[in-house]
């Protein structure tokens, strides 16, 4: 559907003149009086780095008459060199919600989680509140029987710090298991060192990129977005393998619309065509590798014609793509991704992946992958944790095999899966079974666990029947508004958090430093952190009394000092990104058990595993069904910006894409809205159709984030659908612990209500802070 | 005395937003109101499929249709090329609106006819305007088409085809996109989505 622009503005122009006569008369200015910019008069900046999604980028922070007015980024910042994305400018909007949450909020009692009844608490009783529950549990069941959920980097204090300090090892995070488990596993195996969070391709080097499921421009991460679009500027070409036309694939020299699931029998097709017509890099396989010639032999079934019938895309084409890629070696690549947590044998996908990558000589090779290396920073010196801390990240494994303490017990999710890293999901089991062992309490930190985790009605079942949840967030999000203690914390633009170090071509730290003081009666993490600590009886490890002090010792140990960094923002140090910069040195990257790149991995074959890729088939899709993909909007971030007036503008809710001529089978229309059912029988809209060339006719596709339930978040609120309501199925990856959420189908059903909503600028305007 | 003119790469642009969301934060547009904003355009049928996103503002002209249109004189060209509105003298009366080809204008709550300046008070300090500073692509250039010296004549030079919108209206914009991934203009049929 066309949105008339020229309509739209004559409907404004009227509005305004109708507001003129009803006695708005503020609405016309004086005749002298031009309106005053906030960059007239004296502009403070404040460096610090971005929270609107997991990137961190550097920002500079413009405040003018004590209100932040305009964030933009950081010229010397390596992430953002100067520029943001929509979602990272769109900051000031978050600060100034007046939807967030204000004062702590203790559930009334007799009421049941999810009623939304609460009552105004001061600080103190809120604390004081969770705190004697908390010790309650413990003494009961022991530590571990409180889980730490945790999302953003505030969550250094809830998922690493407290859990280690207070001897729980259920900690968790779901930027591992729902999101980068099986790369950063894959990795670990093949390579022997994590990928890294922010992918080290070394894109303005490369000459061939070959995205697979890989969205860029709709994942508007700002470093690799500059980067991606200098190589294109630079004349590097670009194959996309989607089933669906994103963004990056109008860009590209060739669009392979594959059928989903079938990634890995293209991988090992083109494995094959490079091994069987010699065009892989000999000599770097001879000096960096093993398990060669199990490889070779182990593709001589995977040829073109048999990847064909799976995959639906030509032989003659994937012969094109693997000569064409290997005419550039070692200047392609075939960038990792970041979700990769698909259908359930994605770390031997990934493995497939890093393979291919290492047939063409790239890894640690101008053009292919550069090594990241983490900036030299040293801990507070504060005594030893009962237990290491054991989250885990985007970038890569946590410990976990290392010896308990007596008197702690592992994890609840081990033995589950091969890899040690954290799976959140399976952390929500012993909430219910009480298996291995119970877990009756939970501190959720940022995370939204309703549009993360899997499996929606499991975690509200398990949620009702815990001890104790404690929510700690900015905005009254569903599953906050289900807490029994509800804590509100300042946002990035008001606070201090723990620094962070940068893996990156030029390792670096950044600082976040509050740029105005907290609204209302929100208090930074840190704080939270300190004083329930104290209330824990953890005092030893709060000896520091601020976190100014906190971050100054860490930074004198460096060299520096939180005066410095308050200057400068991010402390820029030396990387060593290419293998020759290690071998100058006489330094071996590669961690694994033969210190080299290992094709043939003999630990997965001791253990039971493929040790080489093999190709599985997906859950076949139920008749009357589409596959349900999803991916990003380049305006908003996860599920946590659907309440940011000036990002909502841009994009208010989610369509269903649908393919053109399928829609018209079906008898749907562009533009109206439906239901969307799953198979299992979970409904979730009304959502509006968009009928497109851009996508298979075999599945369907929603932009993740939107759907929100929750009253308290006026825009957000009954917009579009959510996928996550819709993944109530998921396949664990026996290797990584990830939780493969492609393997939901859904069926459109017809006739849903066309939602009754006052516009966002109109909202945003009635709620102006 | 400069003849100012911004250049949009298409072939680098992801609508993305950015510039968007700059202009808002860096112009205070009111809520329900944008200087700038960008057109999806989807064109041929699957597996050929071409894919544009499209940032529009104010072109400022070289021969607007909006200032003539002005009763005050509110709506002007600067002597830098610069199609602007003199807040001071606007009355409100909507007529540029009606006359923009492209409506690039609006009315602003606060009772005047607002829109796209290119950033006229960061121009003057020597910076970019915000859209072009922040966009992650760099898909945007800023410059003056008078200084032979400006990176503008690189970017046309080296472009495959150089479009504007409307060219029919002879209106002479000054804010040009530079290889349109149809190969065929800019308004040819294909629908057409305003995000």
């Amino acid at each position: 559907m066309k949105l008339n622009r020229r309509r739209f503005l004559t409907l404004s122009a009227a509005s305004v003149g109708a507001l003129a006569f009803t006695g708005e008369a503020r609405a016309f200015r004086a005749p002298w009086a031009a309106p005053q910019k906030w960059y007239e008069g004296e502009v403070k900046t404040v460096f610090s780095y971005c929270e609107n999604c997991f990137w961190k980028c550097g920002i500079a922070v413009k405040v003018a008459g004590g209100r932040v007015r305009k964030i933009d980024g950081q010229p010397a910042n390596p992430k953002s060199r100067g520029r943001l994305c929509p979602r990272g400018q769109a900051g000031v909007a978050q600060l100034y919600d007046p939807d967030r949450l204000k004062r702590p909020l203790i559930r009334i009692d007799g009421s049941s989680r999810g009623d939304g009844k609460y009552r105004e608490a001061s600080w103190e009783e809120a604390l004081d509140y969770i705190a004697e529950r908390m010790l309650g549990i413990k003494e009961k069941y022991g530590p571990e029987a409180i889980a730490w959920f945790g999302h953003g980097s505030g969550d250094k204090w809830f998922v690493e710090y407290l859990p280690a300090a207070w001897g729980s090892p259920n900690a968790a995070k779901p930027a591992v298991s729902i999101c980068t488990a099986p790369r950063e596993t894959a990795s670990q195996w093949t390579f022997g060192r994590p990928i890294g969070g922010h992918e080290p391709v070394d894109w303005t080097e490369t000459r061939y990129i070959v995205l697979i499921g890989h969205h860029i421009g709709e994942d508007t991460h700002n470093t690799q977005l500059q980067d991606f679009s200098e190589a294109l500027r630079l004349g590097a070409k670009l194959v996309v393998v989607d089933p669906r036309f994103s963004t990056a694939a109008s860009k590209a020299n060739r669009w392979l619309p594959i059928k989903p699931g079938t990634d890995l029998a293209l991988l090992l097709s083109w494995i094959h065509v490079l091994i069987k017509e010699n065009l892989f890099d000999r000599e770097y396989i001879k000096k960096y590798t093993v398990g060669f010639e199990e490889l070779a032999v182990h593709s001589n079934k995977h040829t073109p014609e048999w990847a064909e019938k799976i995959t639906e895309i030509p032989a003659e084409t994937i012969r094109a793509v693997a000569r064409e890629m290997a005419a550039a070696r070692p200047r392609a690549v075939i960038p990792p991704g970041r979700h990769t947590v698909w259908y359930g044998d994605d770390t031997q996908r990934m493995r497939a992946v890093y393979i291919l990558n290492t047939l063409l000589g790239n890894y640690g090779v101008p053009g292919g992958f550069y090594l990241a290396k983490p900036p030299y920073l040293e801990k507070y010196p504060h005594p030893p944790f009962p237990l290491e801390p054991a989250a885990g990240g985007c970038s890569g494994s946590s410990g976990g095999e290392e010896e308990l303490p007596e008197g702690f017990k592992p994890r609840a999710d081990k033995d589950k899966f091969f890899a040690k890293t954290t799976a959140i999901q399976e952390l929500i089991e012993p909430m219910l079974t009480g298996e291995p062992y119970p877990i009756r309490g939970l501190v959720a930190y940022g995370v939204n666990l309703f549009h993360s985790i899997p499996n929606v009605p499991r975690t509200k079942k398990a949620l009702k029947g815990l001890d104790l949840y404690v929510a700690i967030d900015v905005l009254p999000q569903e599953h906050v508004m289900w807490a029994d203690v509800v804590l509100p914390e300042c946002t990035y633009l008001e606070r201090y958090d723990d620094l962070v170090g940068i893996a990156h071509k030029t390792p670096f730290i950044e600082l976040r430093q509050p740029a105005v003081e907290p609204l209302w009666d929100s208090k930074p993490g840190w704080w939270i952190a300190r004083e329930l600590g104290l209330r824990l009886g953890l005092e030893e490890f709060f000896q520091w009394k601020d976190i100014e002090e906190y971050l100054n010792t860490r930074l004198e140990l460096i060299g520096s000092s939180l005066a410095e960094m308050k200057e400068k923002g991010t402390l820029i140090q030396r990387g060593r990104p290419y293998l020759k910069d290690w071998e100058r040195r006489r330094r071996n990257p590669f961690r694994t058990p033969s210190r080299k790149i290992e094709l043939y991995s003999k630990t997965f074959a001791d253990h039971g595993l493929d040790p080489l890729p093999e190709f599985t088939p997906p859950m076949p899709v139920p008749a009357g069904f589409y596959r349900l993909l999803y991916g990003r909007s380049p305006v908003h971030s996860f599920a946590k910006t659907q309440n940011n007036w000036i990002l909502m503008e841009l994009n208010p809710e989610n369509e269903v894409w649908i393919n053109r001529h399928e829609g018209e089978a079906i008898g749907v229309q562009h533009g109206e809205y439906v239901w969307i059912e799953n198979d299992t029988g979970v409904r979730e809209g009304p959502v509006r159709v968009r009928l497109t060339e851009r996508i298979r006719n075999d599945c369907v596709y929603l932009v993740h984030g939107f759907g929100h339930k929750s009253r308290g978040e006026r825009l957000a609120s009954g917009r579009g659908a959510s996928d996550n309501a819709l993944q109530t199925r998921y396949v664990l990856d026996p290797i990584s612990g990830g939780a493969a959420l492609r393997n939901n189908f859904v069926k459109i059903i017809k006739g849903a209500p066309r939602p009754k909503h006052k516009h966002i600028g109109q909202l945003a305007r009635e709620r102006r802070l | 005395m400069a003849r100012y003119a911004m250049l949009i790469d298409l072939a680098a642009c992801v609508g993305c937003a950015a510039c968007a969301a700059a202009c808002v934060l860096e112009n205070e547009a009111p809520p329900g109101h944008n200087r700038l904003w960008i057109r999806q355009r989807e064109l041929g049928s699957f597996p050929n499929v071409i894919v544009e996103y499209r940032p529009e503002q104010c072109l400022h002209c070289e021969n607007p249709p909006c200032v003539p249109v002005c009763p005050t004189g509110a709506s002007h060209k600067t002597t830098d090329g610069l199609v602007m509105v003199e807040v001071e003298r606007c009355i409100a009366c909507a007529a540029c609106i009606a006359a923009c080809p492209y409506d690039a204008r609006f009315m602003n709550p606060a009772g005047y006819v607002d829109k796209c300046t290119f950033c006229e008070h960061r121009v003057k300090e020597g910076q970019d305007p915000a859209c072009v500073e922040t966009c992650p692509t760099g898909c945007r250039v800023f410059g003056d088409l008078d200084d032979p010296n400006s990176s503008l004549h690189e970017w046309l030079a080296k472009a495959e085809r150089v479009d504007v919108l409307r060219p029919e209206m002879g209106t002479g914009p000054k804010l040009m996109y530079l290889n349109t991934p149809s190969k065929l203009g800019l308004r040819n049929p294909g629908s057409e989505v305003e995000s």
